[in-house]
């Protein structure tokens, strides 16, 4: 990028080397989880995934509402609450996405691979 | 005029081969005919071109090995060895979408994709396939999905209604996504050649866009199957190892 650097000097060109190469570590070391390979493929994918999150998160949450309030009879209450969860939901699978976070419900940052098996332990310490 | 350059044309469902069964409309529609040729299409690409099983692939054997990879390697990375049973749902997906958006590319065809009641269709036999699987997998395990390990069981009254709806809205999101970048493309694309003509000689302006959009469309059509097919891996990955 710097035209002052002459690219053909040794010195500059082991620095680039070196740099590219802890670029590369840094991208590859990782172990990333699809998720954030999607991510790293397109900018472009990621800004569509996060408008799609929200508002099917949203439209969910006021599906639940309305056909709950139809079956309970409690017109506009349930509605309202679960529009309010529909838009956190969204706000969380965005928080996930951004993240790096699997795309699935729960905190763990998704290795992909044969994810860890303490769940269980995981709950017991939430009952806590 | 107006009736030719309507941009929504293009997505229009008309009945081939009308039929009615018990009052319901099964009729062979375009939308039929271009699965059937999108499915015809993908088997002869993966059937002829390894007919010959050279050691040195040519072109065709070529393309199919790589998709064959292309796919595999997807499955591993996200679900690991597990994922292997999954494998041909997988990969059938994956052409059956890429197929769709791609032949969607040729002119005067139908892109079939760009139809929610087709994309959520799918999406909503992922979801109910990949729930049945967790389950009989995990048994009542499946449920501690829904709350986030480490949290204080006081916020669970919360956060469990949140997972639930998080959990429910990816069969939504899944088939809006495939659906809603389909069909804006398509129309682009219309609009776009819609104001051509009109424009007179300025009309070049529209022509670059609109060679520029659908070299962008042919790259979405592939992003698109890709992202499809991806998210439905890491689906899989929740489901077997429910992490």
């Amino acid at each position: 990028m710097n035209e002052e650097i002459d690219p053909r000097s040794d010195e500059n060109f082991e620095a680039r080397i070196r740099r590219l190469r802890g670029h590369d570590a840094g991208s590859n070391g990782v172990e990333e989880s699809g998720e954030v390979l999607v991510a790293r493929r397109s900018g472009l994918a990621l800004a569509g995934r996060i408008g799609t999150e929200m508002i099917a998160a949203l439209g969910v949450g006021i599906g639940i509402g309305i056909f709950m309030d139809r079956w309970l009879d409690t017109k506009p209450w349930l509605m309202i609450v679960f529009t309010l969860l529909g838009s956190m939901a969204g706000f969380f699978s965005i928080y996930r996405v951004a993240n790096g976070f699997k795309y699935g419900a729960g905190y763990r940052r998704g290795s992909g691979q044969g994810s860890d098996k303490s769940d269980t332990s995981g709950i017991d310490a939430g009952k806590d | 005029m107006a009736e030719a350059h309507n941009p929504l044309e293009q997505f229009e469902i008309t009945p081939w081969i009308p039929i009615q069964i018990g009052g319901l409309d099964v009729s062979f529609t375009n939308s039929s005919a271009f699965m059937i040729l999108a499915i015809l299409a993908a088997s002869a690409m993966m059937v002829l071109s390894v007919r010959k099983r050279a050691l040195v692939p040519g072109r065709w054997q070529l393309l199919a090995e790589l998709s064959y990879g292309f796919i595999a390697k997807m499955l591993s990375d996200t679900v690991g060895k597990e994922g292997k049973p999954y494998f041909p749902f997988v990969f059938t997906l994956f052409m059956f979408v890429l197929f769709g958006n791609i032949l969607g590319m040729i002119p005067y065809s139908f892109t079939y994709t760009s139809h929610l009641a087709v994309t959520f269709a799918l999406a909503a036999f992922i979801f109910i396939a990949i729930t049945v699987i967790a389950i009989a997998k995990h048994k009542m395990k499946f449920f501690s999905f829904f709350l986030p390990p480490g949290v204080p069981i006081l916020m669970a009254p919360l956060l469990i209604p949140i997972e639930i709806i998080s959990y429910l809205s990816r069969p939504v999101s899944l088939s809006v996504r495939l659906f809603a970048n389909m069909m804006a493309g398509h129309t682009l694309l219309k609009v776009l050649a819609g104001f051509v003509i009109p424009l007179g000689i300025f009309g070049v302006v529209p022509v670059a866009g609109l060679v520029a959009v659908t070299a962008l469309e042919f790259l979405i059509a592939f992003l698109q199957a890709y992202i499809f097919t991806i998210l439905t891996c890491i689906y899989i990955s929740d489901a077997v190892h429910l992490h």
